[in-house]
Protein backbone atom coordinates (compact mmCIF):
# COMPACT_ATOMS: atom_id res chain seq x y z
CA UNK A 1 0.00 0.00 0.00
CA UNK A 2 1.18 3.43 -0.76
CA UNK A 3 1.05 6.65 1.10
CA UNK A 4 0.13 9.19 -1.56
CA UNK A 5 -3.06 9.97 -0.53
CA UNK A 6 -1.72 11.39 2.89
CA UNK A 7 0.56 13.67 0.83
CA UNK A 8 -2.60 14.37 -1.00
CA UNK A 9 -4.63 15.75 2.06
CA UNK A 10 -1.79 17.47 3.25
CA UNK A 11 -1.57 19.37 -0.14
CA UNK A 12 -5.56 20.71 0.44
CA UNK A 13 -5.10 21.31 3.97
CA UNK A 14 -1.75 23.37 2.68
CA UNK A 15 -3.98 25.24 -0.34
CA UNK A 16 -7.23 25.34 1.91
CA UNK A 17 -5.48 27.08 4.46
CA UNK A 18 -3.60 29.54 2.65
CA UNK A 19 -6.91 30.34 0.61
CA UNK A 20 -8.33 31.22 4.22
CA UNK A 21 -5.65 33.65 5.00
CA UNK A 22 -6.48 35.71 1.34
CA UNK A 23 -10.01 35.30 1.24
CA UNK A 24 -11.00 35.82 5.28
CA UNK A 25 -11.06 39.35 6.33
CA UNK A 26 -11.27 38.65 9.65
CA UNK A 27 -7.88 38.32 12.22
CA UNK A 28 -9.31 35.04 14.35
CA UNK A 29 -10.00 33.24 10.75
CA UNK A 30 -6.47 34.33 9.86
CA UNK A 31 -4.63 32.81 12.33
CA UNK A 32 -7.40 29.35 11.76
CA UNK A 33 -6.14 29.51 8.44
CA UNK A 34 -2.14 29.39 9.61
CA UNK A 35 -2.84 26.88 12.28
CA UNK A 36 -4.58 24.58 9.22
CA UNK A 37 -1.11 25.22 7.24
CA UNK A 38 1.40 24.30 10.27
CA UNK A 39 -0.77 21.07 10.45
CA UNK A 40 -0.40 20.16 6.87
CA UNK A 41 3.12 20.40 7.26
CA UNK A 42 3.09 18.31 10.56
CA UNK A 43 0.88 15.42 8.51
CA UNK A 44 3.63 15.55 5.72
CA UNK A 45 6.49 15.31 8.44
CA UNK A 46 5.00 12.22 9.86
CA UNK A 47 4.15 10.65 6.56
CA UNK A 48 7.76 11.00 5.38
CA UNK A 49 8.68 10.24 9.18
CA UNK A 50 7.46 6.26 7.84
CA UNK A 51 10.14 6.15 5.17
CA UNK A 52 13.24 6.81 7.60
CA UNK A 53 14.03 7.54 11.28
CA UNK A 54 11.77 9.33 13.94
CA UNK A 55 13.24 12.47 13.20
CA UNK A 56 10.02 13.25 11.55
CA UNK A 57 8.09 13.10 14.57
CA UNK A 58 10.41 15.15 16.99
CA UNK A 59 10.05 17.88 14.40
CA UNK A 60 6.03 17.59 14.52
CA UNK A 61 6.33 18.52 18.24
CA UNK A 62 8.58 20.94 18.12
CA UNK A 63 6.51 22.54 15.42
CA UNK A 64 3.40 21.91 17.51
CA UNK A 65 5.54 23.63 20.45
CA UNK A 66 5.69 26.77 18.27
CA UNK A 67 2.10 26.74 17.26
CA UNK A 68 1.15 26.90 20.81
CA UNK A 69 3.40 30.12 21.26
CA UNK A 70 2.09 31.83 18.20
CA UNK A 71 -1.64 30.84 19.07
CA UNK A 72 -1.60 32.78 22.64
CA UNK A 73 0.07 35.78 21.50
CA UNK A 74 -1.95 36.04 18.42
CA UNK A 75 -5.07 35.83 20.68
CA UNK A 76 -3.27 38.21 23.22
CA UNK A 77 -3.14 40.64 19.79
CA UNK A 78 -6.26 40.19 18.54
CA UNK A 79 -8.06 40.93 22.18
CA UNK A 80 -5.84 44.26 22.62
CA UNK A 81 -7.18 45.45 19.16
CA UNK A 82 -10.40 44.85 19.72
CA UNK A 83 -10.36 46.94 22.92
CA UNK A 84 -8.83 49.80 21.13
CA UNK A 85 -10.15 49.66 17.63
CA UNK A 86 -13.53 47.45 18.09
CA UNK A 87 -13.58 45.84 14.75
CA UNK A 88 -13.12 42.68 13.34
CA UNK A 89 -11.56 43.89 9.61
CA UNK A 90 -7.74 44.17 9.69
CA UNK A 91 -8.30 46.56 6.92
CA UNK A 92 -9.83 48.99 9.51
CA UNK A 93 -6.37 48.99 11.98
CA UNK A 94 -5.07 51.79 9.92
CA UNK A 95 -3.92 54.57 12.17
CA UNK A 96 -0.48 54.42 11.05
CA UNK A 97 -1.56 54.93 7.53
CA UNK A 98 -1.13 58.45 6.00
CA UNK A 99 -4.99 60.44 5.86
CA UNK A 100 -5.22 61.11 2.56
CA UNK A 101 -4.95 57.82 1.50
CA UNK A 102 -7.20 56.28 3.25
CA UNK B 1 -1.18 -2.13 8.35
CA UNK B 2 -4.13 -3.90 8.63
CA UNK B 3 -7.49 -3.39 6.00
CA UNK B 4 -9.43 -1.80 9.50
CA UNK B 5 -6.38 0.44 9.99
CA UNK B 6 -6.74 1.61 6.26
CA UNK B 7 -10.54 1.90 5.82
CA UNK B 8 -10.50 3.85 9.19
CA UNK B 9 -7.57 6.26 7.84
CA UNK B 10 -9.62 6.86 4.56
CA UNK B 11 -12.68 7.49 6.43
CA UNK B 12 -10.73 10.39 8.83
CA UNK B 13 -9.12 11.93 6.07
CA UNK B 14 -12.83 12.08 3.77
CA UNK B 15 -13.89 13.83 7.02
CA UNK B 16 -10.55 16.11 7.49
CA UNK B 17 -11.10 17.12 4.54
CA UNK B 18 -14.76 18.00 4.42
CA UNK B 19 -14.03 19.78 7.65
CA UNK B 20 -11.24 22.11 6.04
CA UNK B 21 -13.95 22.83 3.45
CA UNK B 22 -16.55 23.78 5.99
CA UNK B 23 -13.78 25.89 7.51
CA UNK B 24 -13.20 27.21 3.77
CA UNK B 25 -16.93 28.06 3.24
CA UNK B 26 -18.32 28.92 6.88
CA UNK B 27 -19.46 32.53 7.59
CA UNK B 28 -19.61 31.78 11.60
CA UNK B 29 -16.35 32.23 13.15
CA UNK B 30 -17.71 30.05 15.73
CA UNK B 31 -18.59 27.25 13.25
CA UNK B 32 -15.04 27.88 11.78
CA UNK B 33 -13.58 27.15 14.96
CA UNK B 34 -15.45 23.82 15.58
CA UNK B 35 -14.86 22.50 12.70
CA UNK B 36 -11.01 23.00 13.56
CA UNK B 37 -11.68 21.08 15.99
CA UNK B 38 -13.14 18.56 14.29
CA UNK B 39 -9.99 18.67 11.53
CA UNK B 40 -7.98 18.20 14.11
CA UNK B 41 -9.50 14.94 15.95
CA UNK B 42 -9.34 13.87 12.63
CA UNK B 43 -5.34 14.07 12.06
CA UNK B 44 -4.73 12.34 15.36
CA UNK B 45 -6.75 9.51 14.57
CA UNK B 46 -4.70 9.80 11.52
CA UNK B 47 -1.73 9.55 13.72
CA UNK B 48 -2.76 6.65 15.36
CA UNK B 49 -2.94 4.89 12.19
CA UNK B 50 0.57 5.60 11.41
CA UNK B 51 1.68 4.79 14.93
CA UNK B 52 2.60 8.11 15.64
CA UNK B 53 1.15 7.66 18.86
CA UNK B 54 2.98 10.69 21.12
CA UNK B 55 2.09 12.78 18.40
CA UNK B 56 -1.55 12.25 18.37
CA UNK B 57 -1.42 12.36 21.88
CA UNK B 58 -0.05 15.56 21.93
CA UNK B 59 -2.49 16.62 18.85
CA UNK B 60 -5.25 16.25 21.06
CA UNK B 61 -3.74 17.82 24.59
CA UNK B 62 -2.22 20.85 23.30
CA UNK B 63 -4.20 21.73 19.72
CA UNK B 64 -7.53 19.71 20.73
CA UNK B 65 -7.65 21.17 24.16
CA UNK B 66 -5.33 24.44 24.10
CA UNK B 67 -5.86 26.31 20.88
CA UNK B 68 -9.14 25.97 19.98
CA UNK B 69 -10.27 26.58 23.66
CA UNK B 70 -8.19 29.32 23.68
CA UNK B 71 -9.58 30.67 19.84
CA UNK B 72 -13.27 29.89 21.49
CA UNK B 73 -12.47 32.14 24.32
CA UNK B 74 -11.32 34.67 22.35
CA UNK B 75 -14.04 34.58 19.96
CA UNK B 76 -16.36 35.08 22.82
CA UNK B 77 -14.40 37.89 24.61
CA UNK B 78 -14.55 39.87 21.67
CA UNK B 79 -18.27 39.19 20.81
CA UNK B 80 -19.03 40.45 24.22
CA UNK B 81 -16.80 43.77 23.78
CA UNK B 82 -18.46 44.58 20.11
CA UNK B 83 -21.80 43.44 21.56
CA UNK B 84 -22.46 41.96 17.63
CA UNK B 85 -21.72 38.23 16.56
CA UNK B 86 -18.79 37.79 14.67
CA UNK B 87 -19.48 37.61 10.79
CA UNK B 88 -16.89 37.09 8.15
CA UNK B 89 -16.76 38.50 5.02
CA UNK B 90 -15.07 36.42 2.29
CA UNK B 91 -13.02 38.72 -0.24
CA UNK B 92 -11.15 38.00 -3.46
CA UNK B 93 -12.66 34.51 -3.52
CA UNK B 94 -12.43 33.63 -7.26
CA UNK B 95 -8.68 35.04 -7.31
CA UNK B 96 -8.00 33.09 -4.12
CA UNK B 97 -9.36 29.94 -5.23
CA UNK B 98 -7.62 30.32 -8.66
CA UNK B 99 -4.50 30.84 -6.94
CA UNK B 100 -4.36 28.24 -4.26
CA UNK B 101 -5.77 25.81 -6.76
CA UNK B 102 -3.03 26.35 -8.70
CA UNK B 103 -0.59 25.55 -6.54
CA UNK B 104 -2.68 22.68 -4.91
CA UNK B 105 -2.57 21.40 -9.38
CA UNK B 106 1.20 21.97 -9.00
CA UNK B 107 1.67 20.38 -5.78
CA UNK B 108 0.04 17.08 -7.11
CA UNK B 109 1.74 16.98 -10.61
CA UNK B 110 4.71 16.54 -8.32
CA UNK B 111 3.48 14.26 -6.53
CA UNK B 112 2.43 11.78 -9.27
CA UNK B 113 5.22 10.98 -10.09
CA UNK B 114 6.63 9.42 -6.64
CA UNK B 115 5.83 6.41 -5.03
CA UNK B 116 6.04 6.72 -1.01
CA UNK B 117 5.73 2.82 0.32
CA UNK B 118 5.41 2.04 4.20
CA UNK B 119 8.55 0.47 5.49
CA UNK B 120 8.43 -1.80 7.54
CA UNK B 121 10.76 -0.35 10.40
CA UNK B 122 8.51 1.43 12.91
CA UNK B 123 7.93 -0.99 15.99
CA UNK B 124 4.64 0.24 17.28
CA UNK B 125 5.78 -1.05 20.97
CA UNK B 126 8.95 0.82 21.02
CA UNK B 127 8.06 3.72 19.57
CA UNK B 128 6.70 5.35 22.55
CA UNK B 129 9.60 4.52 24.72
CA UNK B 130 12.30 5.57 21.54
CA UNK B 131 10.69 8.96 21.55
CA UNK B 132 10.93 9.41 24.78
CA UNK B 133 14.89 8.12 25.35
CA UNK B 134 15.76 10.65 22.23
CA UNK B 135 13.46 13.41 23.68
CA UNK B 136 15.75 13.04 26.88
CA UNK B 137 19.34 12.30 24.99
CA UNK B 138 19.34 13.14 21.73
CA UNK B 139 17.45 16.51 21.09
CA UNK B 140 17.45 17.66 24.56
CA UNK B 141 18.68 21.11 24.28
CA UNK B 142 15.77 22.01 21.58
CA UNK B 143 13.39 20.41 24.13
CA UNK B 144 14.73 22.96 26.71
CA UNK B 145 14.69 25.80 24.65
CA UNK B 146 11.47 25.35 23.66
CA UNK B 147 10.22 25.08 27.37
CA UNK B 148 11.82 28.35 27.87
CA UNK B 149 10.40 29.82 25.06
CA UNK B 150 6.91 28.56 25.63
CA UNK B 151 7.32 30.40 28.82
CA UNK B 152 8.42 33.48 28.17
CA UNK B 153 5.80 33.39 25.28
CA UNK B 154 2.84 32.47 27.45
CA UNK B 155 3.73 35.18 30.04
CA UNK B 156 3.98 37.73 27.42
CA UNK B 157 1.24 36.60 25.53
CA UNK B 158 -0.93 37.58 29.46
CA UNK B 159 1.02 40.41 30.18
CA UNK B 160 -0.55 41.58 26.98
CA UNK B 161 -3.60 40.49 27.02
CA UNK B 162 -4.47 42.33 30.66
CA UNK B 163 -2.99 45.25 30.16
CA UNK B 164 -6.08 47.26 29.26
CA UNK B 165 -4.58 50.96 29.66
CA UNK B 166 -1.85 51.29 26.87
Amino acid sequence: MTMNHLVYLSAFVFASGLAIIITKRNAIMMLLGIELMLNAANLNLVVFNMQAGLDGQFFALFIIIIAVCEAAVGMALVLQIYRHVHTSLPDKFDALKEPDQK
Amino acid sequence: MTATTEYASYFLEGLAAVAVLGILFSKNVLHAALLLLVFLLCLAGIYVTLHAEVLAVTQILVYAGGIVVLILFGIMLTERITQRPLEVETRNLAGALAACGSLLAILIYALQNTTLHVLAYNDPVNNVRAIGTQLMSDFVLPLEIAGVLLLITLVGAVINATSSKA
